[in-house]
């Protein structure tokens, strides 16, 4: 789990925070909220599935200039052995269209569960990803962003 | 086809946990943009791509529109023997980018 804003003071976040908010709505489209978000996981992970924090690291930018092309890395505390690896790992967002924003499906051969890819950003928010052990188990781990320019859905 | 960018390593030794990059360009477009006339641009994805070593499946990744533009990924293997790594992108018309890279084990 990142607790990626410890550097940064209550001011700036507030700030940040205060932003966003008054931005104007991007374009026609409604972002999604943190109810489509639970909805998403819901279907995914199956509904009322008990998940754990920890195990999971998330890195983003605590600042990411540019929504259009975060760098995302991903990382999970498993030993990745036949008997006990990560199967799964699901990246949600809560302010994007679509909050399912990409899965990954690792196995024993994997060797290591660690991924990285690049994703949109809407707005500023937090990223929930959710690891599904070979046990059955879930984990989850978040990072916060502050998007000073999101992703484009606008009508340009 | 669109072009793809692929980095593996060409050797390993058994056993060792490798990492291999790959990109390929594609707009991966939302489906939520307008253009300059206000027409509603039509979405158009990578929804999977997929690494196979020596015929079997090593990693998968689902995509959604969340994914940058010209998706790129990073993830591992584990060096189990020689042959081929086989990287499919499909996207959402089912079109598929093939790709392939050999690893010599030893």
């Amino acid at each position: 789990m990142r607790r990626g804003l410890e550097g940064m003071s209550r001011r700036t976040l507030l700030a940040g925070t205060v932003g966003i908010l008054v931005l104007p709505l991007i374009g026609d489209r409604a972002l999604a909220t943190p109810d489509s978000m639970a909805e998403a996981m819901d279907e995914v992970l199956g509904k009322g599935a008990r998940i754990k924090p920890g195990r999971v690291k998330i890195e983003l930018p605590e600042l990411a200039e540019n929504g259009n092309s975060v760098p995302l890395k991903l990382s999970v505390e498993s030993p990745m052995t036949a008997a006990d690896h990560v199967k799964a790992l699901y990246v949600f967002s809560e302010r994007n269209p679509v909050s399912n924003v990409v899965r990954f499906h690792l196995g024993p051969r994997s060797g290591a569960a660690r991924v990285q890819t690049s994703i949109r950003l809407a707005a500023t928010q937090r990223i929930t990803a959710v690891a599904r052990m070979s046990d059955g188990s879930l984990w989850s781990g978040t990072a916060d962003v502050i998007v000073t320019q999101a992703a484009c859905l606008d009508e340009t | 086809m669109p072009a793809t960018r692929i980095v593996a390593p060409a050797k390993a030794r058994k056993g060792e946990v490798i990492e291999i990059k790959t990109l390929i360009n594609h707009p991966q477009e939302t489906g939520f943009r307008r253009d300059n006339v206000g027409r509603a641009i039509p979405r158009d994805i990578i929804t999977r791509f997929t690494c196979t070593y020596a015929g079997e499946e090593v990693f998968r990744m689902d995509l959604f529109t969340g994914v940058a533009a010209n998706p790129f990924v990073a993830f591992t293997t584990i060096a189990t023997e020689t042959g081929d790594l086989v990287f499919e992108w499909t996207d959402q018309h089912g079109t598929v980018t093939r790709e392939q890279a050999r690893i010599v084990v030893t």
